[in-house]
């Protein structure tokens, strides 16, 4: 692992904590006071704030060292987190997230939006409540100075408590020591007496006379006078003193940093030595410090003992034992327990990787890669159970026993493996709570965003490519849905507008719910409009639901001018499509003066689906099994014709259009004879039912859904390919497409909506 | 034999910097990711020295310190502090919950070899 990847670490992880960040302060802003609460959101910026900091990251660092220093007022109840706290320090994640990608993918961020906040920040640490005014004021945009780019967050050099915190980049090389000033050498006297706690916290006096011994040249006289008798001795007691003496050419700082950790536990006295080093009463003693190696020492041997005096080596080595027969029990123990630690070494390795977390990070690729390989076990599977039946005329049961249970193996594999992929839709439910507030703040609204059901699980295939259609859709909900304040307030709402995002999980598909408490549609602007831009005929007459519909027709957009936030040339219709690409549905149901609510329907999995194997026309479909209500052989009573060439087959006393596949798709150019085929009830889209004709059922099947457009080219009504058992491809049959293509033909004779708005809007 | 070095802290990009920083100076790595890990952890691994953080989720670093000091085989370990808050006052609290010292964050390599050089034999 080198820097970079340790670096690639670093940003994921402040994804992470930025999430945390964020779903924390909202919290908060709902009244949540648990000290966890705030615990947690203190810890993500002080994790970004000291990764940044081994990186060199330092415009990162001292905004996150703003951040971090208001966050500890919240901590420590100096700072009640009110809504108006909270709004600066919600800006300010935003503004995190802003550095931490501009860290990442380079590019700058808003720098007066950035300082500004520090401002903000800073007032709220020194106890300012934001003034209203202040706060509500939109952050100027960065005025292009080019002075200003520099001088970047202010704090930078000066950081606001008084820790010092200094930012110093990270780097693998240089492990050198470092270069010393020279001076005259001078000698100091150290009077060094060890406290009980000094050895009660893992310090050691042996350690720290052998690190005094690399300042300089030592001399050291120990002091055991206090040293009680055997029987009275106190193995975890201090009695020894020093008295050292070290000619070096640092100064009395270099002495005293030795005994940084220890100078709370100890009586530690350093001073100039007078002169005359020849008087002194003790005797210079090589400090031997082979004795504190446990495998008798080979690395240090900085002194040549040839002049040893024996009785001082004598009393150094008593010293230095004593030392390590104070230094604890614990230490005899752990020698004790050495080799049993050796042997049980594996065991540790694998229980500290088991402790270490339920989960672990497995590189995308890996499981596409697995979820690739099953698609084929589950082809091959089905292949051979095929060649099989084919073959085996006796239909011996013992291979047919063993192939139902690889298929029933083979669709459990499937099912795990589609799990590793399930991921919530949290992430891209906290990415809108940003943008709600960006929004609303630029428009001059107030607006709430409510979600629930996060922790639905959908394919992450699916969360990647939701987050832009949804982002669209909340843009346009703040944007254009939600009244200005004065207004809701003249119509008795309350003028802070609700935005709703919801995910569930029905029948086998995720649907995901956006809902405004807005004006709702209004659908006779949207008619006039659509006029306007020739979309539908000025006489045509349009239920509310096909009016409101209007608005994901392309080269569609209701604003009266184009806004900065929403109307980017960028339509609903967009939006549409991009959800259709994924499989998916999308509708809207509006009320006047209520809102609108859009609900969009996803499948959970873009890789396999149930279908139900079918025969129109000669040709094999797959029609996703998720789409059939039920199936029935129509009898000659049940069609009744309408109009033109529409009929209807009535089922339980309801009447439900019927729809030729074999006719839509073109594989035949008149309408099958009902009777001769089976009608497939489905429920489409809009609500409603339709019974789709095909000629026969082949039976049902979990088939791999391989993508056409990828491997060939869109074909409207079709969804997706399959390889069946046989080895052929099967066509997926788009039921919604079909459907709105259905409708589409009486829409065009009927009200004369001149753009095909289903085959062609898929494309 | 290698000295063993047991790290506990939270993020995952300061546990890789310790392992790698640890590994090329020729320590075996042992790592935990919060205090309840470390202690769960310590009781097999038997390390020369605990190097851990201050701000955890579950057990902080205080109270992971208390822990190993009141632990019977470990109470004498040496424990070195890493966090990003060099005040006194946390210093403070880390010494009187039994920390030996201490390396300020962002780290450097050679502070932190240094430091844990200076307590171990």
């Amino acid at each position: 692992m080198d820097m970079n990847e340790i670096k690639e670490i670093f940003f994921q992880e402040c994804e992470e904590q930025l999430a945390e960040l964020e779903s924390g302060l909202l919290k908060l802003n709902d009244g949540d006071r648990d000290p966890e609460t705030v615990n947690a959101v203190f810890r993500a910026v002080h994790s970004i704030k000291g990764g940044a900091g081994a990186f060199g990251l330092d415009d990162l660092v001292s905004f996150a060292h703003v951040f971090e220093t208001t966050l500890d007022c919240v901590r420590s109840n100096k700072l009640e987190p009110n809504q108006d706290v909270l709004k600066v320090m919600l800006k300010s994640a935003d503004v995190l997230a802003d550095l931490v990608t501009a860290s990442r993918d380079g590019g700058g961020v808003d720098e007066g939006r950035s300082r500004g906040l520090v401002k903000e920040l800073e007032a709220l640490a020194r106890g300012e409540m934001p003034s209203g005014g202040a706060s509500a004021e939109p952050a100027k945009p960065a005025a292009p100075k080019p002075a200003a780019a520099k001088a970047a967050p202010a704090p930078a050099a000066a950081p606001t408590d008084d820790s010092g915190f200094q930012p110093i980049p990270f780097t693998f090389d240089g492990f050198g020591g470092e270069e010393e000033t020279l001076m005259e050498p001078t000698t100091f006297e150290v009077q060094f007496k060890p406290r009980r706690e000094l050895y009660a916290k893992g310090n050691e006096a042996a350690l720290l006379l052998r690190d005094l011994s690399r300042v300089g040249e030592m001399s050291i006289n120990c002091d055991v006078s206090t040293l009680p008798a055997f029987d009275k001795l106190d193995p975890e007691e201090a009695y020894f003193s020093w008295t050292i003496s070290v000619k070096t050419d640092k100064n009395e700082q270099d002495v005293r940093s030795v005994f940084e950790f220890a100078e709370w536990d100890c009586d530690l006295d350093v001073k100039v030595a007078q002169v005359a080093t020849e008087e002194l009463p003790m005797v210079p003693v090589p400090f031997d410090l082979s004795a504190l190696d446990d495998d008798a020492g080979d690395d240090d041997q900085d002194n040549a003992d040839d002049h040893a005096a024996a009785d001082a080596v004598h009393a150094a080595e008593t010293a230095s034992n004593v030392t390590k027969l104070a230094a604890a029990a614990a230490r005899v123990e752990k020698k004790e327990s050495q080799s049993a630690a050796a042997a049980a070494a594996a065991a540790n390795a694998a229980n500290a990787a088991n402790s270490a977390g339920q989960t672990i990070r497995v590189d995308l690729d890996r499981v596409d890669r697995l979820i690739n390989l099953v698609g084929e076990l589950v082809i091959n599977q089905a292949m051979l159970s095929q060649s099989v039946i084919e073959n085996d005329t006796t239909g011996t049961s013992a291979i047919n026993m063993g192939l139902e249970e690889l298929q029933q193996l083979t669709r459990e594999i499937q099912d795990s493996v589609m799990a590793i992929r399930a991921q919530p839709v949290k992430p891209v439910f906290q990415r809108m709570s940003r943008i709600v507030r960006e929004v609303a703040d630029m428009v001059g609204k107030s607006i709430r965003l409510v979600t629930e059901g996060e922790n639905t699980e959908v394919d992450k295939t699916v969360i990647d490519k939701l987050a832009e259609p949804l982002t669209h859709m909340i843009r346009n909900a703040v944007d254009h849905g939600i009244e200005s304040p004065e207004k809701r307030e003249a119509s008795g709402k309350n003028p802070e507008g609700t935005v709703k995002l919801t995910a569930k999980h029905r029948s086998g598909r995720i649907v995901i719910e956006l809902a405004d408490d807005g004006a709702g549609i209004n659908r006779e602007r949207v008619r006039q409009k659509a006029i306007d831009n020739d979309l539908i005929a000025a006489d045509s007459n349009l239920t509310d639901e096909e009016i409101d519909n209007l608005i994901f027709m392309p080269g569609f957009s209701t604003a009266d001018k184009i806004s900065d936030i929403s109307g980017r040339g960028v339509g609903m219709d967009v939006v549409k499509r991009s959800i259709q690409a994924l499989g998916g549905r999308i509708s809207i149901s509006s009320r006047p003066g209520h809102g609108s609510t859009f609900t969009m329907s996803l499948p959970l999995t873009l890789a396999v689906l149930d279908g139900m194997v079918v025969t129109v026309a000669g040709q094999t479909l797959v029609v996703p099994l998720t789409a059939i209500v039920e199936t029935l052989q129509p009898e000659a009573a049940a069609i009744h014709s309408f109009g033109a060439n529409q009929r209807l087959i009535s089922i339980r006393n309801s009447f439900c259009p019927l729809v030729d596949v074999g006719r839509i798709l073109n594989f035949r150019g008149t309408q099958a004879n009902p009777v001769e085929g089976v009608a497939l009830l489905v429920e489409s889209e809009g609500g409603g039912q339709r019974a789709l004709m095909v000629d026969a059922i082949q039976g049902q099947r979990q088939v791999v859904i391989k993508s056409l457009e990828a491997n060939y080219t869109h074909v409207p009504g079709i969804a997706a390919a399959t390889i069946l058992g046989d080895g052929r491809v099967a066509l997926i049959l788009d039921v919604d497409a079909v459907v709105a293509a259905s409708r589409g033909q009486s829409l065009r004779q009927d009200s004369g909506m001149k753009s095909d708005m289903s085959l062609a809007a898929t494309g | 034999m290698k000295k063993k070095v047991l790290t506990v802290d939270d993020s995952r990009t300061i546990r890789n910097m310790l392992l790698v920083t640890l590994n090329n100076a020729g320590f075996e790595t042992i790592q935990a990711e919060d205090g309840v890990e470390g202690l769960e952890v310590l009781e097999d691994c038997n390390p020369d020295v605990i190097v851990t953080d201050i701000n955890m989720p579950r057990l902080d670093g205080f109270g992971f310190i208390e822990g190993v000091r009141r632990n019977e085989r470990y109470r004498a370990v040496p424990i070195l502090v890493l966090t990003t808050e060099s005040d006194a006052e946390k210093k403070n609290r880390a010494r009187q919950a039994g920390a030996t010292g201490w390396i300020v964050k962002p780290f450097d390599p050679v502070k932190l070899i240094d430091a844990i050089e200076r307590v171990t034999a």
